[in-house]
């Protein structure tokens, strides 16, 4: 188990979103901008590197019957303060995310991480896939969120790009344009692999 | 309130702000579960069930637990100076509350009903991971529903999911036989059903029901 392999898995060999197919509600339902595709990111960011950490330290301590709804409550904290920080401090993306903040806590890259990975390793290895899967969450919001936004709206990070002319292909910031480009995105890393394992 | 308002919560929770195709809820099983129709039917049932259930006692735990009212349970028991506000506990609160509602689902459905258990049963774990339910719940409190409406906007919400996820089985099944590219098959290719199907339920939204 070396230390850059755990560290790197979640960017693209084991990438949550594109490989793993875990926590897509979320991924559909905030990548219609950059700004708020970071946001989430950042908040399951946090949310799983602690939850992470909290899961390892007393792994040994829980019992096995149980250690679902522990697991949960550990998640169901950090989302909980995440949720009044943000509140507190970012209260325009608080708002633009709604009740996908609170609705981390059942965001399954999580729990999936707490149950396959930060039960069974050390803190410090736990910190790393935490830290490794949140990138990779963040980078799969942000290169749907990318696509949607550039072509749907015109615009990155809410400035526009396009001259006037440029007529936005307004489906794609509409819900049924994340189901398309979601689709498109598994299936493009699909191809990839097939044509890895072929060469 | 009248009958007028409950069917525009129904209506709008079934098609115009369906879970799965315009709210992004309950993706999970959405994707997971529609391969054959038999499977998406348990699945639905099993999901308006527990919604139903889950609306009202996530309700009545606001209500009665969280909210700095006067009837606060624990503001009456304490007899505490002020009622206490707890709403920020409302997400650790609710998903303990979901977990152990569909782990006490199951026991019954098992005691009560061994057929009924063996046709849901399977799905039954599978829902407290699904985000529609806790979607539910905190929806009705941000769209300050009272305990009836909350109750119907459950009952529709699930219908709405089941709807959308017995249709997807549908064409699932058809798709089984179909010459689709190989790197689209399976999960990628149900994603783009859903964005035409979703596409459809747009044409909903043209529904002017105020």
């Amino acid at each position: 188990m070396s230390l850059a392999n755990e560290f790197t898995k979640g960017f693209y060999k084991e990438n949550p979103v594109f490989k793993l197919a875990l926590g897509l509600c979320p991924t559909l339902a905030v990548s219609n901008s950059v700004q708020n595709a970071i946001g989430m990111g950042a908040a399951a960011t946090f949310v799983l590197l602690c939850s992470n950490v909290i899961i390892s330290l007393i792994r040994n301590g829980v019992p096995k019957k149980i250690r679902i709804p522990i697991y949960i409550v550990v998640i169901a904290t950090f989302v909980t303060i995440v949720d009044l920080v943000m509140a507190g401090f970012a209260p325009s993306l608080h708002k633009s995310l709604g009740i996908f903040v609170p609705l981390i806590v059942v965001n399954c890259i999580i729990l999936g991480r707490a149950e396959a990975y930060a039960g069974k390793n050390s803190v410090f290895y736990s910190f790393i896939d935490g830290l490794g899967m949140g990138i990779g969450f963040t980078f799969a919001l942000t290169v749907i969120a990318i696509v949607r936004e550039l072509f749907g709206d015109g615009k990155l990070w809410g400035i526009p790009i396009f001259s006037a002319n440029f007529e936005p292909v307004l489906l794609l910031i509409l819900p049924p344009g994340a189901f398309l480009t979601l689709g498109l995105f598994l299936g493009l890393f699909n191809w990839l692999d097939t044509k890895r394992s072929a060469a | 309130m009248g009958l007028n308002e409950i069917f525009i919560i129904a209506i709008s929770a079934i098609f115009i702000n369906n879970f799965v195709l315009s709210r992004f809820l309950g993706i999970c099983p959405y994707i997971g579960v529609s391969k054959n129709i038999d499977s998406a039917v348990g699945m639905g049932m099993a999901v308006i069930f527990v919604m139903t259930l889950a609306s009202m006692v996530t309700w009545l735990i606001d209500a009665y637990m969280l909210r700095p009212t006067t009837s606060n349970i624990f503001y009456i028991i304490f007899s505490a100076k002020e009622p206490p506000d707890l709403t920020y506990l409302k997400t650790i609160a609710f998903i303990l509350v979901i977990a152990s509602l569909v782990q006490f689902v199951e026991m019954v459905v098992q005691k009560v009903s061994p057929s009924l258990y063996k046709s849901l049963g399977i799905f039954l774990p599978l829902i407290t991971t699904n985000c529609a339910i806790l979607g539910v719940a905190l929806l009705n409190l941000d769209e300050n529903f009272n305990f009836i409406k909350s109750i119907v906007h459950g009952v529709a919400a699930g219908i709405g999911f089941t709807l959308a996820l017995v249709l997807m089985a549908g064409i699932r099944e058809k798709l089984e036989m179909a010459p689709i590219p190989k790197a689209l098959k399976g999960i990628p290719i149900a994603f783009l059903m859903a964005g035409l199907m979703s596409i459809a339920f747009l044409g909903f939204s043209g529904l002017k029901v105020q």
